[in-house]
């Protein structure tokens, strides 16, 4: 197989992987408080199924870089200004209502993306894609199911997803944005040009927010972006110094 | 503070619903276990991360557990004693229990 080394390539692969553990992890943060048992369960599935993704991504990365790191020290000691991930994934849970609207929001992006992926020429990452699509196909259902459910369920459920729809909608556009990076490789048919999915998002989001009795948002002119350039919001700290304080505090335990 | 804000009542629980997991083609489905769904496909997605994630999965049904109808205990008398002294009237003293080839081929 052709050896491809290029800083693009870490730098693309470090990029799907944050967007994936981070959002990864917020989920977990549900663990032992869902609303029933059933879906504390399967929120946590689908954390798991995120968090394996994200650890064969750092993987990868680190072997196109050629050096030792591992996907631990990928992940534990880099700042928030090191992360790549987007916007959107960092924001907090807040409610069940802001979960499942933040986990759609992507997951639909996450098909689109992952589907195409499936054909890069960069062959560990067509495998990583195939499996990561099934299973991102399982979350869409997941999150879906629950938009119409909550969307067209009790007053309250209903404002609570409206709401979340209006205030995650502005950290949308940055999924689809393609930069010097992802235009380098997606010339070598490695990347895909996000840019490119967001008709497809866009007509699944509207149809799907209509069906469940809800208004989609207008795109305001000012787009919260700066994810990929490890510009982030407050929350990003937090998230990280809950999930590193172990392996900072005792590096190189092993458990 | 209104009332929708207060714990719900035990029996405002969602639906509860039996779990039949059939592990490969020519294998029954088998009760895996109970769960809550609010609705059918709320329930099949539970059924799913509760009791397939893990484990070999070909396929799944869920029931509604109200739809399920069964003897109580003042039935066992009448329906299963007057059986229990002649082994030769089940179908399984001549051959098979579930476990075997009868199901496999």
């Amino acid at each position: 197989m052709e050896k491809i080394k290029t800083p693009a390539l870490s730098e693309y692969l470090i990029r799907l992987a944050d967007d994936r553990l981070i959002l990864g992890h917020r989920l977990s943060e549900w663990c032992g408080h869902a609303p029933i048992l059933e879906e504390d369960i399967a929120l946590t599935n689908i954390a798991l199924d995120c968090i394996g993704q994200a650890n064969f991504l750092y993987s990868t990365a680190a072997e196109s870089e050629g050096n030792n790191r591992t996907a631990d020290e990928i992940v534990y000691f880099r700042e928030a200004l090191e992360y790549r991930n987007l916007l959107l994934v960092e924001q907090p849970n807040i409610d069940f209502a802001s979960t499942i609207v933040r986990q759609l929001l992507y997951d639909t992006y996450g098909i689109l993306l992952y589907e195409q992926l499936q054909q890069s020429t960069f062959k560990p990452l067509a495998g990583i894609a195939q499996k990561a699509v099934k299973e991102l196909r399982y979350h869409f259902r997941h999150s879906s199911q629950w938009l119409l459910r909550l969307g067209d369920g009790t007053v309250e459920s209903h404002l609570r997803t409206q709401n979340a729809v209006d205030k995650l909608w502005k950290y949308t556009d940055e999924m689809f944005i393609s930069d010097a990076v992802e235009v380098e490789l997606a010339a070598k048919g490695i990347a895909v040009k996000s840019e490119a999915l967001k008709e497809r998002w866009f007509t699944i989001m509207r149809d799907l927010i209509s069906s469940a009795t809800l208004t989609v948002p207008v795109q305001g002119s000012f787009i919260r972006k700066g994810g990929r350039e490890g510009k982030h919001s407050e929350h990003l700290g937090h998230l990280l110094s809950e999930m590193q304080i172990v392996a900072r505090s005792y590096p190189d335990i092993v458990w | 503070m209104s009332k929708t804000n207060s714990l719900p009542e035990p029996n405002d629980q969602w639906n509860l619903w039996e779990v039949f997991i059939q592990e490969s083609d020519n294998e029954p489905h088998r009760h895996a276990g109970s769960i809550r769904g609010a609705d059918a496909e709320n329930a099949l997605q539970n059924a799913r991360d509760v009791f397939a994630r893990r484990g070999k999965t070909k396929s799944i049904w869920i029931v509604q557990s109200d739809h399920i109808v069964a003897t109580t205990t003042g039935d066992s008398a009448s329906f299963f004693d007057p059986t229990s002294d002649k082994v030769y009237r089940h179908p399984h003293f001549y051959k098979h229990t579930l476990d075997d080839e009868l199901w496999k081929k």
